[in-house]
């Protein structure tokens, strides 16, 4: 049974069809909590978002609180929000933006206060045109309501923020090659060390790159208390999270539920949530987490929807996003098209990532087309193993950032638990499920 | 003589100003040129380039990283269809194929009328309206193809156009204000901030 007696932390306006308002957002509590910030020192609001113990929603989980205090000693210049959500299969960012922009902007402010920077800028994903025009208005009604610009709320505290829109690239959802794109340039990811834009991020200065869904927690984190926050959820998995499912289920959509007290069972066939497997089909395989992430087998869906209990099975939370596949899906099929996908968006610059997708994505084509040999299947592992060494968990890099690292997930998973559904393509000739 | 529009111009100038850094606004900007001609012309990158301190070069070399942008004439509707994993699931790949019989382009072309483009997209994050169609980049949620030749027809008929703006058009609501928080300012409430901090830290170590 799902657990769904926690409170709703970042979707509790979904119910309201005019969620995006300033009138809306006003009635239900809205920037009630940056006024209480504003009377807070700037480092005990920050105290306030480590005891909520808030792990980063972007994808690699790095606790808000500590990305924060990395720059404690030496002032931050900037405040960068991810809003570039690509990872295929995640649609949780896009909901916020266009269904509550003003508590993205509200948190937005509040993380401002907070590290003291001297300007915020909001990355959101160029397809996200409504997104855009929402969050543009919620800032525009911000600076009128006077919770933005000069002096906000008669405090001594001015901050400006500015939207600025993607065009397109998977790889700038990457916090250097976003960066890259907020100055102007090529998305491409920048060679680490240093390992964190907090020590030279946009412009070179010091800045804090934090997630829309990440932001979007603290209004309620001020209003509430961290402790609170913290309440929720078990272990380093705290509060609520939203989590985009997909794929072969009754109910797509975006849920948010409490962290670790619901497992991927709870949330793929609860009633409130997706409600079951599209004509009662069994489940094949689950890839949490976006397609960076290694599959599950239905053997772990009673796994707990959490960081650690999902890591330690080998696989990420990731982006919060999971994909059912059902006994109907071709494995090969969705293999190829993952892997298609990263040959896409490889931005190119090393040539594990560029020429290994693109010849991954070759030799996927040829097995689900009829053209695969059995010794494609040690090619493919061959080639992903040339990626991210040994594929292991959390892989090996041989390249400037995660992407290519990220494509031997699906290869090694489908193979390692599908073997047959691929051989019988090799014998078949072709896809058997056409 | 300039090629934008004064008003286009202007927006730029004023988008410009919004960073400390002119480069910064390539993007917005290369969208800005992209909504007066419905793709990037020479002369909107050369006017990009003058207005971000850059070359012609550098704008394409910027511009052609990013799937949005296009270098060549596109249709007034560009439709991009997701095959991506969520969408392939749910029959992309057979939407993209019938959506392309029904205008009468490949993937990647356009219509002979000249105002219909069709592109195979990634994932656009909308995976519970799959399988997941954008005209111009507005979620238009037609999920058969049944209800695209609806939808197709009343865009032909010009009846969608404050729905779907004509392609380059992305962002129809406007910055109400330049930015408002004098750098003077910040500059020195952040100094005035570091220093009361500096002290409490002070009087807690005694």
């Amino acid at each position: 049974m799902a657990t769904i007696d926690a409170p709703l932390i970042v979707s509790s306006r979904a119910e309201f069809a005019d969620s995006f308002t300033l009138a809306r957002y006003l009635e239900t509590g809205g920037y009630v909590a940056l006024r209480k910030a504003l009377t807070m020192f700037p480092e005990d609001v920050a105290a306030e978002v480590d005891k909520a113990s808030l792990l980063g929603r972007g994808g690699a989980g790095f606790p808000a609180g500590r990305k924060w205090s990395m720059l404690r000693k030496s002032p931050v210049s900037y405040l960068v929000v991810n809003g570039d959500e690509s990872e295929p299969a995640t649609f949780k960012d896009h909901f916020l933006v266009e269904r509550d922009p003003h508590q993205l902007v509200e948190g937005v402010i509040i993380a401002a206060y907070a590290l003291q920077v001297s300007q915020a800028f909001i990355y959101i994903r160029g397809e996200f045109a409504l997104g855009l025009e929402r969050v543009q208005q919620a800032l525009n009604d911000a600076y009128e309501t006077g919770a933005l610009g000069s002096k906000i709320f008669d405090s001594d505290f001015s901050i400006d923020i500015v939207v600025h829109p993607g065009a397109g690239a998977y790889i700038c959802g990457e916090e250097t090659a976003l960066i890259e794109g907020l100055e102007g340039k090529r998305g491409f990811p920048r060679i680490k060390p240093p390992f964190f834009p907090a020590v030279t991020g946009l412009y070179g200065e010091p800045t804090v790159v934090n997630n829309v869904e990440t932001m979007s927690n603290l209004p309620w984190i001020i209003n509430n208390g961290g402790a609170a926050f913290a309440a929720l959820g078990e272990g380093r998995s705290t509060g609520t999270r939203l989590f985009a499912l997909a794929g072969r289920v009754n109910r797509p959509g975006v849920y948010e539920v409490e962290m670790v007290k619901n497992t991927f069972r709870d949330l793929i066939y609860d009633p409130h949530f997706g409600g079951g497997v599209v004509d009662d089909k069994k489940i094949k395989a689950i890839i949490p987490g976006g397609v960076s992430a290694p599959w599950f087998g239905p053997e772990l869906l009673d796994l707990p929807l959490g960081q650690d209990e999902v890591g330690e099975k080998g696989s990420m939370l990731g982006s919060g996003s999971v994909v059912v596949l059902d006994e109907t899906t071709c494995v090969v099929r969705a293999t190829w098209r993952i892997t298609k996908f990263f040959s896409r968006e490889s931005c190119g610059q090393c040539t594990p990532c560029r020429e290994g997708s693109g010849w991954l994505e070759r030799v996927l084509y040829r097995l689900e087309h009829g053209g695969g040999r059995t010794e494609d299947l040690d090619l493919l592992l061959d080639l992903c193993d040339n990626i991210a060494p040994g594929l292991s968990w959390p892989p090996q890099q041989t390249t400037i950032c995660v992407l290519g690292s990220s494509i031997p997930s699906s290869i090694h998973s489908a193979i390692k638990m599908f073997r047959d559904d691929f051989l019988e393509h090799v014998n078949h000739g072709g896809c058997p499920y056409d | 003589m300039s090629h934008l529009r004064a008003d286009i111009r202007q927006r730029c100038v004023d988008l410009v100003a919004l960073y400390p850094q002119a480069r910064s606004a390539m993007l917005p900007l290369l969208h800005l040129a992209q909504e007066q001609d419905g793709y990037l012309s020479d002369e909107g990158i050369a006017e990009v380039a003058e207005l971000t301190n850059t070359t012609p070069a550098d704008v394409r070399g910027t511009a052609s990283f990013y799937e949005m942008f296009h270098l060549e004439p596109v249709g007034k509707y560009v439709v991009s269809i997701c095959t991506n994993i969520a969408c392939l699931l749910a029959g992309g790949e057979e939407m993209l194929e019938q959506v392309g019989a029904s205008l009468g382009c490949a993937v990647g072309g356009t219509s002979d009328d000249g105002l219909f483009t069709l592109e195979e997209a990634e994932c656009l994050a909308d995976c519970n309206f799959a399988p997941c169609v954008q005209v111009n980049h507005r979620y238009v949620r037609t999920t058969t193809i049944e209800s695209f030749d609806a939808l197709a027809i009343q865009l032909r008929k010009g009846q969608l156009d404050h729905d779907v703006p004509a392609h380059g058009t992305l962002v129809r609501v406007r910055r109400s204000v330049g930015l408002r928080a004098p750098r003077q300012e910040v500059v020195e409430q952040r100094a005035l901030a570091r220093a009361a901090r500096a002290a409490r830290a002070a009087k807690e170590e005694k």
